[in-house]
C-alpha cells in the first residue's frame, strides 16, 4: 500500500493514444469538422461585420470591401468558403450517422474521402464561378 | 412513473457538462435548420459578389431575405455556442478557466446576435 495517495505504487497503464494510430480519413474528417467549425465561428463574426458595414452606407461598405478584396482577405474568404462547404457536407454525414446510416467501416471511409473531395471542388468551383464573372447575379 | 429520466440521471444530475442530452439534441436541431439556411446564404453571397453597397442593401432590405438572414445568423450563433462549448469541455479542464471560456462564448454569441439584428433592422428601415 502506498503511503502517499498522490503517488501511486506503480504506474497505471494508459490506453493507446493518438500517436499510436495510423492516420485514416475518418480521423482526419473528425478533427477537420472541429477545425472548420472553429474557423466558421470567426466567419460568423465577419458576417456580422459585413451586415454592419452594409447598414453603415457606401463608405462603411467600401471599408469592409477593402479588407475582403485584399490578397489576405481573398485567402481568408477562400478558407471560409471551403470550411462552410466541408462543415455542411460533413454535417449531413453526421446527421445520417445519428439516424443509423453509413456507419459501416468502408462506407464511413468512402463518404469521408468524398466529403473532402466534394468540398474542395465546391470551394474552387465557387471562386472560378466568381472570377469568370458569373457571380453577382443578384445585382 | 411519467418521467423518462433514467434512475442514474436522477441520482447524478445532468452529467459532466451539466446539460444532459439537451445539448446533443439542440446541436442536431440547429444543424438540420442550417442545411437549407446555409444553402440560401451561399446562394445570396455568391449572388452579391462584386455588388456595391446599394445592391446588397436592397437585397437584404427585402422582407424574405431579412427574415432568412436573421434566422441564419441566430441559428448559426446558437450552433456555434454549442459547438465551441464541446471544444472547451474536451480540452479545458480547470474549473475557473472553463467557466470563464463558456461565459465568453455565450457573451460573444449574444453580442454578435444583437449587433447583427440591429444592422438588419437598420438595413430594412
Amino acid at each position: 500500500m502506498a503511503d502517499n495517495p498522490q503517488k501511486p505504487a506503480r504506474e497505471r497503464p494508459l490506453s493507446p493514444h493518438l500517436s499510436i494510430y495510423r492516420w485514416q480519413v475518418t480521423m482526419l474528417g473528425s478533427i477537420t469538422h472541429r477545425a472548420t467549425g472553429i474557423a466558421l465561428s470567426v466567419g460568423a463574426l465577419v458576417l456580422a461585420w459585413w451586415l454592419v458595414a452594409i447598414s453603415n452606407g457606401p463608405v462603411g461598405y467600401d471599408g469592409f470591401m477593402r479588407y475582403a478584396a485584399s490578397p489576405i482577405g481573398i485567402i481568408v474568404m477562400f478558407g471560409f468558403t471551403w470550411s462552410l462547404a466541408f462543415h455542411l457536407l460533413n454535417g449531413v454525414r453526421h446527421l445520417a450517422w445519428d439516424m443509423g446510416y453509413g456507419f459501416e467501416k468502408h462506407t464511413a471511409s468512402r463518404t469521408g474521402a468524398l466529403v473532402f473531395a466534394a468540398s474542395l471542388v465546391i470551394a474552387v468551383g465557387a471562386f472560378l464561378f466568381a472570377w469568370t464573372g458569373h457571380a453577382g447575379y443578384l445585382a | 412513473m411519467s418521467s423518462l429520466e433514467t434512475p442514474l440521471h436522477r441520482v447524478r444530475g445532468l452529467g459532466a457538462s451539466h446539460s444532459g442530452t439537451g445539448h446533443f439534441w439542440r446541436q442536431r436541431v440547429t444543424a438540420l435548420a442550417l442545411v437549407p439556411l446555409g444553402l440560401w446564404f451561399a446562394f445570396s453571397v455568391l449572388g452579391l459578389v462584386g455588388a456595391n453597397e446599394v445592391v446588397a442593401l436592397q437585397y437584404l432590405a427585402h422582407p424574405w431575405n431579412a427574415i432568412l438572414m436573421a434566422a441564419f445568423v441566430l441559428t448559426l450563433l446558437y450552433h456555434m455556442s454549442l459547438g465551441l462549448q464541446v471544444v472547451v469541455d474536451d480540452y479545458v479542464h480547470g474549473t475557473a478557466s472553463k467557466i470563464f471560456l463558456l461565459l465568453l462564448i455565450r457573451f460573444v454569441a449574444l453580442a454578435t446576435a444583437s449587433t447583427s439584428l440591429f444592422a438588419l433592422i437598420r438595413i430594412s428601415s
